[in-house]
């Protein structure tokens, strides 16, 4: 007899059931599912049907069942019409909305420069946040200064807000002597310690689950600090997330987590990140408020920031925060959406663009003027062109960045181990590197490709 | 035969397998609709259909549990991850999981899973997209590792990889990705002018396990892999060193007695990678030489690697290994 045979047995035929005997089968395959709109298609969007006014605004520690309802809406104050309503709107004066819009204006004559001189060659890559401008500028807005956020880093308008001066940014991108992170990571990577800002890293998510424990950490040593993060809808779908919100709902520590639904992870339609609910409605089943939020309502946005900000601060717990918003411009410089986006998606999205919603408010309420307007886009303009001229000043690819050797193996550890110094001295005593840098991704010229 | 960049023989690869096997289907982030941020899998889906070519969630940890589960129960999935640096949040599944299935259960699972991952740096990508990660799987037992250098190489080894029974990490030295890069940006020689980039255009296979010799020579062996087989090969032909230069190409399982049989002649090795000196790939394979070919060597084994640090940004030329580094490696093996 086979020994090995003697372990093998049948299956208990009982746990089979034959197709035959499925009750009224629906067809089976598998389901992939697609996005609503392709090149070639022409997008057809309903009007957003919640207006402003339909959700109620709970007390900032009201029980996490009472935000059911807008987890699975949207939140609005700037009606269809242009006006202010409902009891989100939130309490902030005319001077602050200015300063707001000025800081999405900014952020998106930042972008355009930055997209232009990617295109002239002066900078290898860029990532812009075109018609989400919202999400940053007023997230950061609401926040105190001595919060600690960790963005994404399609945020530059956070940055802005919290004082990182453009002249770094723009070193930053470059990676030459002005950048306080040393040209060590790739454009858009800001890091700003200065105002409180996390290192930004590329792996998506990761920063979520930190954030929670940069939060623990408020709570353990009893400092009222909250801590803000955002990722993307296509990141939602990474384990990070689920980790965050469970640490979260577990640890209840101050923060406030956001996922800023730009409808689009790269090529990936959002319909591939959730299998159909929004992402604000996982909350609930952590038992976390969720809020999803018209994400190019400047007002709306930062009621919910200010509402789940003094819920954290009360000591009230997490709150995620969706926004909803759309990514007018390509993912990164690397990528070309007109291969898989419809051309006008952009246009019949019914959420419009955040800073003519904004500015035409104000300009309504007499608050803020056609040349205002004018006068300011042309002073960003240049503000924009001058920064970017100073920057360079420290350092191009071209006439290099001027980085030590040294530079390469520090901080690495607190201080250089042996192998590492040994090292340097190699790279030191070889001969140098090839000449030019180049300035680009380098097949960049003969097929557009996206980078992360 | 058709001329190919490493791209289009990647595709053509994966268009082979999916047409001979119904088993194999294709997914990863944007590698549907859009055919791959590389555009390695551009115009599958529509050849063979969205259930066979597919987008994924953003999760690469969700992307290889999958693909496990599927290969457990018949299918062959060929996962990309979009750059190799992420494939850490899948790390668990690739290394705990997959590399052990077959262990766990005395034989009786397995799943026959490869998985592509564009790798390496040169592309100006920072700290996430330019690792080189092989060695943390070729560290851990139950994984082959493939790391092709060229057009013709990577198709034929994308086959085996695919019909390979055991898990199989492919990694996909992005710099090559569209032309020959040999150490200077500047000058990429295009893929249409190497004789490697005529790639037969049905089914043929280039084995797991077998190195190449990519030119023979007297003097000292040169041991590399992925892009830096063109940076030595650059780095020879400028020093007139009279090197014999081994493409290894599959890492596991490697091919030693090739390697052993050069350095016998020669007398001497240096082994060139771009991933961090320390505990890289090129330690084994000097603890292999050391001990197969210790009576035949005349010099120290020398490595020319990325440094101990991460992969920098600005910096990156002066830690790529460059002909330079390489050429000088070679004048010092030959010193001795
Ligand atoms: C772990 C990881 N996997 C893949 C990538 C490559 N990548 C960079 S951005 C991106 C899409 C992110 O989409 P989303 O979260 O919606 O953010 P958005 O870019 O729209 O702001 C991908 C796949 C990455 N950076 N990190
Ligand atoms: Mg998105």
């Amino acid at each position: 007899m086979d020994d090995s045979k003697i372990l093998i047995g049948k299956a208990n035929p009982s746990s089979h059931t034959s197709a035959a005997a499925v009750k009224d089968p629906l067809p089976l395959a598998l389901r992939v599912p697609a996005a609503p709109y392709r090149p070639g298609d022409l997008p057809r969007f309903n009007p957003f049907h919640q207006q402003p006014g339909d959700f109620s605004r709970p007390d900032t520690l009201a029980p996490h069942t009472e935000l059911r309802d807008h987890a699975a809406g949207l939140i609005r104050v700037l009606g269809d019409d242009g006006l202010a309503a409902g009891p989100w709107q939130p309490s902030i004066g005319p001077q602050q909305l200015r300063s707001g819009l000025e800081m999405m204006m900014r952020a998106r004559h930042f972008d355009a420069r930055m997209i232009a001189m990617q295109r002239q060659g002066r900078l290898s890559f860029h990532v812009s946040c075109k018609g989400e401008e919202v999400a940053a500028v007023a997230g950061a807005m609401a926040f105190a200064s001595h919060d600690v956020l960790f963005p994404s880093y399609r945020q530059a308008g956070l940055m802005l807000v919290r004082g990182m001066p453009m002249v770094a940014m723009i070193g930053q991108l470059i990676g030459n002597r002005c950048d306080n992170a040393k040209g060590r990571q790739m454009p858009v990577h800001y890091s700003w310690r200065a105002g409180n800002v996390v290192s930004i890293s590329s792996p998506v998510g990761t920063q979520f689950p930190q954030a929670v424990g940069a939060a623990m950490a408020f709570a353990y040593r009893g400092e009222r600090r909250v801590v803000g993060a955002w990722i993307g809808d296509g990141t939602a779908a990474q384990g990070d997330f689920h980790h965050a919100l469970n640490f979260a709902s577990v640890f209840r520590p101050p923060c406030v987590l956001h996922v800023v639904d730009n409808q689009w992870a790269i090529s990936t339609h959002r319909n591939t990140s959730t299998g159909g609910a929004t992402f604000a409605a996982r909350a609930d089943a952590y038992h976390l408020p969720g809020l999803r939020v018209d994400g190019n309502d400047f007002l709306a946005v930062f009621a919910a920031e200010a509402w789940a900000i003094e819920r954290a601060r009360r000591g009230g717990g997490p709150t995620l925060i969706e926004l909803l918003t759309y990514r007018r411009d390509a993912h990164s410089t690397s990528d070309d959406p007109t291969q898989y986006r419809a051309p006008e998606e952009a246009n019949h999205w019914p959420g419009g663009d955040p800073i003519d919603r904004l500015s035409r408010y104000l300009i309504r309420n007499g608050h803020w003027t056609e040349n205002a307007h004018r006068d300011l886009n042309e002073a960003l303009d240049q503000e924009a062109a001058a920064a970017f001229q100073h920057a360079e000043s420290f350092g191009t690819a071209a006439t290099g960045l001027g980085h030590p050797t040294e530079s390469l193996f520090e901080d690495v550890y607190t201080t250089m181990p042996p192998q590492l110094t040994e090292q340097m001295r190699e790279l030191q005593t070889e001969s140098s590197p090839p000449s030019a840098e180049t300035s680009i991704i380098p097949f960049e010229a003969q097929n557009k490709r996206a980078v992360g | 035969m058709s001329t190919m960049n490493m791209i289009q023989a990647v595709r053509s690869g994966l268009e082979v397998m999916l047409e001979r096997d119904r088993q194999v289907c294709v997914f990863g982030e944007d590698v549907g609709y859009f055919g791959g941020v590389f555009r390695a899998t551009q115009g599958l889906q529509q050849r063979f259909g969205t259930h066979r070519v597919f987008d994924t969630p953003l999760a690469e940890g969700g992307i290889v549990g999958v693909a496990i589960g599927m290969g457990m129960n018949g299918l062959r999935p060929v996962p990309e991850i979009q750059f190799s640096d992420y494939m850490y949040p899948a790390f668990d599944q690739i290394t705990n999981e997959l590399a052990k299935l077959r262990y766990r259960s005395g034989g009786e699972w397995t799943a026959p899973v490869t998985i592509r991952a564009p790798s390496g740096g040169g592309i100006r990508g920072g700290l996430f997209h330019s690792q080189s990660p092989e060695a943390y799987f070729t560290h851990t037992a139950g994984l082959c590792v493939v790391m092709p250098s060229n057009p013709r190489d990577a198709k034929g080894l994308l086959v085996s990889s695919i019909e390979c029974d055991d898990p199989v990490i492919f990694f996909e030295p992005k710099r090559l990705y569209r032309g020959a890069f040999d150490g200077d940006p500047e000058h990429v020689p295009p893929w249409r002018d190497q004789p490697e980039a005529d790639v037969p255009d049905g089914y043929y296979r280039t084995p797991l396990g077998q190195a190449a010799i990519v030119r023979p020579g007297e003097d000292v062996t040169v041991v590399t892999w992925g892009t830096m087989v063109h940076v030595a090969s650059a780095a020879i032909n400028e020093s007139e060193v009279d090197a014999e230069l081994i493409d290894v190409r599959t890492l596991a399982p490697l091919d030693l007695p090739t390697i052993v049989q050069s350095v016998e002649k020669t007398g001497r090795c240096i082994v060139v990678h771009e991933a961090p000196r320390t505990c890289g790939f090129g330690a084994e394979v000097v603890a292999l030489v050391q001990q197969h070919c210790f009576w035949n060597l005349e010099a120290p084994i020398v490595r020319v690697t990325g440094w101990d640090t991460p992969f920098p940004h600005a910096q990156e030329w002066q830690y790529m290994p460059s002909r330079e580094r390489i050429a000088s490696a070679m004048r010092s093996a030959l010193a001795v």
